[in-house]
């Protein structure tokens, strides 16, 4: 979060969010919501609520519950020229138009030989730690950024869900952004100021020297917390925000492995197949001769993500498997 | 046909720059002509073929940087493949001629050693052997730092003779960072692997050189000697009577070498220094010897010096002139086995036929590899290298 | 020829020599070999060079009277005035 002296606001991720999603109505004609409960009852985590009274069903469209109708409309209201924000309500329910993202939204341009492009936006929640059981809490982010055609982003600061929307919504491709169900409550301050952003480069939230944790999204505070703890057991570690996982900014993730030699990634995806191991291997193809230790990846275990509470967080990458991981990693 | 490949002009060299073609294609080559000059972590260096042959055509753009053993130009006509002048002497290993483009000369694993990827490569470029190194890193592995605090940057002392030399352009600048890890890796792996002993001796030169004042009164400036042209020729005449100091130590053996030449230091302006040799020391005239080291220190500070003359020293000289230090305690410059230093000439009383006498005096001093003798034959190869110098008018 | 050109001609010789340095800017009185890191191969190019370019030969005795650029313009001054 920015500490930058001219007025600060105090807000929320949520409102953060919201904040950007009203700058995009009100700067853009041609934008506008829809998706399932956004509109009547303010969204399933309260994101667009006051909005409908604000700008009118025209704009607010509460759907039917059919992701594949409503995202497949919201792709062709973007071929159509409009520039559509859809929220899937978690990226669980995503599969459900997994067709319309993958066989239509990322493929149009190519398909048509660039006649056609596809400006939408997906918005979707994603991630566990609320007790929402096996249906609701996973985090696919991963699984998407397999996808050439479309640009995938997980927004994990306040100025990133407030600046990044802008930014995506003038890419002229698909766009989808991830936001971490654990950060809509996350209170701070941010630039009253605060606007776009850039979705292409990873950045350095914390400088170190020991060793590189890469992570994104809702791990990003879990991250950084280990690192402080850490700090105070003697190791300095650099956290890298991936902020974009496609694609990925291979040259800040290489140019911090070199220095630190240690790779460390935490990813709320499962391990296999997951962003993480694509991260490793881009490191061990463009920085082998750097490494000092082998890449470590702290993920989620490999089970539906459970409902009780204490399993839950067992499941997940915590704070405490990340120190145990870089102490791992540096030998001590 | 013939390629023409990028000559290793020493176990620590990797790669190198195209700086410039001295052939043209249609050009005839005469073996020891000078076809390029490549640019090093040790300099400029100008590359010989020892082929004839016509030069047909250039594989290797100006400014390009390419690998040991690249072929950079098709030299047609010699029986051969036309080769450049390396080592003859030195016997630099040539593995890299086979080596793919490109690839890392890094060694493989170790059985039952675990060594980062990084230090691995930096033990190769320091030319450090990690079997010897205790591992920081996790279960017992060796990591880059382990690697890097073994062989710190070794700041090079004015005696440690390190091929290296700046490019002409490149004078006036400090030595760039590739050179001082070459220089940080040789004198490492010198103190490292050689068992070092040291002996020095305090030689009264006063006839000496008064011989050379007398000779140089009636020479002009063009003609007249300086006192290392004495060192290097009494060098030469004790080194025939001491072979033992006179070769290569590899493959856990010394090897004599049946020809001297003597590697000179010469400090480069701007920083670091190099040795190379002048050949067949023994068999040239004050006059000649003092002809050589003219031009040979004009050339390494013009930042050019040619391929066999910096791969083929057999033993090092470095002489600290005039700068004012009475004692040089040298590094052997590996794979040779002894190199010797001589301190500045002072004015200072001594002891002769039983009187105090102020006389000219050096420190003559030896660093000899254990290896390869003993301070007992060290000891009579420096005195007599001592006697050689009180009879100037013999050399 | 003046002392001014003679110091231009010394100045070019030791540029020859160090031409990294600026041999203009050292004071009159400074040890040459000192301020620009001249040794006893590099004074003797100096010394040849002078003598070459001016037929001022400077025997090894006289090698000290040179080590300063005063010295130096003093010596040839002189020398060139009434040759030996």
């Amino acid at each position: 979060m920015s500490e930058r002296a001219p007025e600060q606001v105090a807000t929320t991720y949520r409102e953060a969010v919201r904040a950007g999603l009203r700058e995009a109505l009100q700067r853009e004609p041609r934008a506008f919501l829809m998706g399932e409960d956004i509109g009547r009852y303010g969204g399933c985590y309260a994101v667009t609520k006051g909005m409908l009274d604000e700008f009118g069903p025209e704009r607010i469209r509460d759907t039917p519950l059919s992701e594949s109708g409503f995202v497949g409309a919201g792709i062709g209201a973007a071929m159509a020229g409009m520039r559509p924000i859809v929220e899937v309500m978690t990226c669980n329910f995503s599969l459900l138009c997994l067709d319309q993202i993958l066989n239509n939204a990322a493929t149009i341009r190519h398909m048509s030989g660039g006649q056609f492009s596809v400006p939408i936006v997906i918005r979707m929640a994603t991630g566990a730690g609320r007790q929402l059981a096996a249906q609701h809490s996973h985090s696919l982010e991963g699984w998407y950024a397999h996808i050439p055609g479309i640009r995938v982003l997980a927004p994990a600061t306040l100025e990133d869900g407030r600046g990044m929307l802008w930014t995506a919504m003038n890419d002229p491709d698909p766009v989808l952004i991830f936001e971490n169900i654990m950060l809509y409550n996350m209170g701070g301050t941010i630039d009253a100021a605060a606007g776009a952003v850039d979705i292409d480069r990873a950045v350095v939230r914390r400088p170190g020297r020991d060793v590189s944790l890469l992570t994104y999204g809702g791990s990003l505070w879990k991250t950084l917390e280990a690192a402080a703890t850490l700090k105070e057991q003697g190791i300095d570690a650099e956290v890298i925000d991936l902020r974009t996982l496609r694609p990925l900014d291979d040259a800040t993730i290489m140019e911090s492995v070199r220095k630190t030699r240690r790779a460390v990634i935490v990813d709320e995806g499962w391990r296999s197949g997951s962003i993480s191991a694509e991260i490793a291997t881009r490191i061990v193809e463009q920085a082998f001769w750097s490494l000092d230790a082998p890449i470590t990846r702290v993920c989620t275990e490999e089970v539906p993500i459970p409902y009780p509470k204490h399993l839950e967080d067992a499941a997940l990458p915590s704070r405490e498997k990340i120190e145990a991981a870089v102490r791992k990693v540096v030998g001590r | 046909m013939g390629e023409f490949r990028m000559p290793s002009l020493g176990s620590d060299m990797e790669k190198g720059t195209l700086v410039e073609w001295l052939k043209k294609p249609g050009d005839t080559v005469r073996p020891g002509d000078v076809v390029a000059v490549i640019e090093t972590e040790k300099g400029a260096i100008e590359i010989e073929a020892f082929e004839a042959g016509t030069f047909e055509r250039s594989l290797v753009d100006i400014g390009q940087t390419v690998p040991v053993g690249t072929p950079i130009a098709v030299i047609n006509g010699g029986v051969r493949p036309s080769a450049p002048i390396a080592a003859p002497a030195a016997a630099v290993p040539r593995q890299a001629a086979s080596a793919p483009p490109m690839a890392p000369r890094i060694a493989g694993p170790v059985e039952g050693l675990k060594v980062s990827p990084a230090a691995r490569k930096l033990a190769a470029e320091r030319g450090i052997d990690v079997t010897q190194i205790r591992g920081s890193g996790p279960d017992g592995s060796i990591v880059f730092t382990d690697v890097e605090s073994y062989a710190p940057g070794v700041k090079p002392t004015a005696q440690a003779p390190i091929p290296s030399a700046p490019s002409k352009e490149k004078r006036a600048t400090p030595p760039d960072m590739g050179m001082r890890s070459i220089i940080a890796a040789a004198t490492a792996r010198s103190k490292r692997e050689i068992p070092h002993y040291y002996l020095s001796h305090e030689v009264d030169i006063t006839r000496a050189l008064k011989w050379l004042a007398k000779t140089n009164t009636r020479r002009t400036p063009d003609e007249r000697l300086l006192p290392a042209v004495l060192l290097l020729k009494a060098l030469a005449r004790a080194l025939r009577k001491h072979p033992g100091f006179n070769g290569f130590y590899e493959e856990n053996a010394f090897r004599l070498s049946d020809r001297i030449h003597i590697g000179v230091a010469i400090a480069i302006r701007g920083g670091g220094l190099v040795a190379p040799a002048i050949h067949d020391t023994d068999k040239l005239s004050l006059d000649d010897l003092m002809e050589r080291l003219r031009d040979l220190v004009t050339r390494v500070r013009q930042g050019r010096f040619r391929s066999s003359e910096i791969s083929d020293p057999t033993i090092t000289l470095t002489s600290l002139g005039e700068r004012g230090v009475d004692t040089v305690i040298p590094v052997i410059y590996p794979p040779q086995v002894a190199i010797l230093g001589a301190g500045t000439p002072r004015k200072q009383p001594m002891i002769a036929d039983g009187k105090v006498r102020v006389r000219d005096v050096i420190t003559l001093s030896l660093a000899g590899d254990h290896r390869a003798s003993d301070g007992h034959s060290g000891a009579l190869f420096l005195v007599a290298w001592a006697n050689l110098l009180q009879h100037p008018e013999e050399l | 020829m003046t002392k001014g050109a003679l110091q231009k001609i010394v100045e070019e010789e030791l540029k020859n020599i160090a031409p990294e340095t600026s041999p203009a800017d050292i004071g009159s009185d400074e040890d040459v070999r000192e301020a620009l890191d001249i040794d006893s191969m590099g004074f003797l190019t100096f010394i040849t060079a002078l003598h070459r370019r001016l037929n001022v030969d400077v025997p090894e005795k006289d090698y000290a009277k040179l080590f300063t650029k005063r010295g130096a313009v003093e010596y040839l001054s002189r020398k060139r005035a009434k040759p030996s």
